[in-house]
């Protein structure tokens, strides 16, 4: 197989970013002596990487529970919920305000409160995390289920469609490009709604997910160990921003013009 | 004969206050290729849409004498609708376009599979059953449109502009290709443009109509050989039907 001269430069050119930049870091840290409490040298991060991989690994493992567990409501949730939306219009003008009050309010202001109302914390963090997640979800959905095309609409009621078909056969497939890209945002977003959630719920010192052993790491001067938790966090974003885009692409690589192939 | 189709005293308004149509009288025969012919506003979209059933007339009725009527009480209306855009579905395969109306009324795949490969190979596009509409050009997925409107064999065939957006080339070659299906599936045609000579070349008839508020202002019954071609095209008769319409379309904008 043959790679083309782009796909060789879209790995290359970060990878080489990457180098300097962490070739710079130690460099860096080495010459001008700085104090690793400050500014950890990536060779001592990359220890702390080895030696705390067991803690970390569980910790991850937390995190990833509650940020996958929110991801799958908002999308399962956001879909059901836009749907419902343009199903019924009252629906909508009922509970849309609600949704961008949810939306706008800062998930830390509201984190507190939720830990002392729900006694689970990780049912806790799951509620914080899918307030964050969910939004984009339902706009994107909604917004895709109602921009289909007039005239094939015209062409489903000529036909004597079922609203049931409308919406299988027509409103659905038409929103999946929009609903997709709104899982891409939502992917990150529920990473961050955990990592948020967890800062509050961590502090009342119920959980011990990655977030957490940032806080613990930064209490015991662990600053190496502080790192590798930050590290390994957004390694697992930008593995489920991957992810989300290999699906989106697959499922739309046959007919949607962001996804197919072009000679041009 | 009784007329496929009777438009009775048919006027149209919106809740804006446009007035669309008014006094519509119009007998669609079977079997003729009627065309609509008028300037911007006219209301001949607006005729075809309720032909359609896609809206209801504000005053007057529209019948199909020569129908059955369905379990609900509704006319069995038996059409197709060509739209001015090919108004595919991207996301679906070309023979899955053309499967539209069979699949909505639930018809069995078994059943469906050889009407739409006989569909597409009236149109000329037996080899495309499987490839997506982005892979087609302007003129082939109006055929897939077409295709799509005659899978069901209707009875009639509607069609708004079809070839508007077309080039010149293409346009001719879907006219005297849309004139073999009418002449072998029998079907009544209801054409709407805004082109005197794509009217002439195709119709047996044409309605002639003025905007503001939408009306018919002449109705004409277009001379012409029972088989159309460039011979047709180049001919005095032709000539002097192209005179004949444009004549009406201009007293209808004057008038």
């Amino acid at each position: 197989m043959t790679l083309s001269r782009d796909t060789v430069t879209a790995i290359l050119a970060p990878l080489l970013v990457a180098v300097l930049l962490i070739g710079g870091w130690e460099v860096a840290v080495t010459v001008w002596r700085i104090n690793p409490f400050i500014l950890p040298p990536p060779s001592a991060i990359w220890r702390a990487l080895g030696t705390d991989f067991d803690l970390l690994a569980s910790s991850l493992g937390l995190t990833l529970a509650v940020t996958v567990s929110a991801f799958a409501l908002a999308a399962v949730g956001g879909a059901l919920l836009a749907i419902l939306f343009v199903s019924a219009r009252w629906v909508e003008l009922a509970l849309l305000p609600y949704a961008i009050v949810l939306q706008v309010t800062p998930v830390v202001a509201i984190a507190p409160l939720l830990i002392i109302w729900v006694k689970d914390p990780f049912t806790a963090m799951l509620v914080l995390a899918w307030i964050v997640a969910f939004f984009p979800v339902v706009s994107n959905a909604t917004l895709g289920l109602r921009s289909t095309d007039h005239n094939l609409l015209n062409l489903f009621q000529l036909y004597g469609a079922s609203r049931w078909q409308q919406l299988w056969l027509l409103r659905i497939p038409n929103a999946l490009p929009y609903y997709l890209a709104g899982l891409k945002i939502s992917g990150g977003l529920s990473l961050i709604g955990a990592v948020v959630a967890e800062f509050v719920a961590g502090s009342g010192g119920v959980a011990s997910g990655l977030a957490y052993r940032i806080l613990e790491a930064g209490y015991r001067l662990q600053i190496p160990r502080m790192f590798a938790a930050l590290f390994l966090i957004s390694s697992a974003g930008i593995v489920i921003y991957l992810l989300l885009s290999l699906i989106s692409h697959l499922m739309l690589r046959r007919w949607h013009e962001s996804a197919v192939a072009r000679e041009n | 004969m009784r007329p496929v189709v009777r438009l009775a005293g048919i006027g149209k308004s919106y809740t804006t206050g446009t007035e669309a149509l008014r006094g519509v009288d119009l007998d669609i025969a079977q079997g003729e290729f009627l065309s609509l012919v008028g300037p911007s506003g006219c209301g001949k979209s607006t005729i075809l849409r309720l032909i359609a059933g896609l809206g209801e007339p504000t005053v007057g009725s529209i019948d199909w004498p020569t129908t059955t009527v369905d379990a609900s009480g509704r006319p069995e209306r038996s059409l197709g609708f060509v739209f001015q855009e090919p108004t595919l579905m991207p996301w679906a395969t070309v023979a899955a376009n053309v499967a539209l109306p069979l699949t909505l009324k639930r018809q069995p795949r078994s059943a469906v599979r050889p009407l739409v490969l006989d569909a597409l190979a009236m149109v000329g596009l037996a080899d495309f059953a499987d490839a997506y509409p982005r892979a087609l050009s302007g003129g082939m997925k109006m055929r897939v449109s077409i295709a799509r409107a005659l899978v069901t064999r209707p009875r009639v065939l509607l069609m708004d502009e079809p070839f508007a957006a077309l080039d010149e080339i293409t346009r001719l070659k879907l006219n005297d290709d849309l004139l073999a299906l009418w002449r072998d599936l029998g079907f009544t045609a209801v054409f709407v443009t805004h082109s005197v000579y794509e009217s002439v070349y195709l119709s047996t008839r044409v309605v002639v109509m003025a905007p503001r508020p939408g009306r018919i202002t002449a109705d004409l019954t277009i001379a012409g050989p029972e088989v159309r071609d460039d011979v047709f095209r180049t001919s005095p008769t032709y000539n002097e039907e192209c005179r004949r319409v444009s004549a009406a379309l201009k007293e209808a904008m004057a008038a």
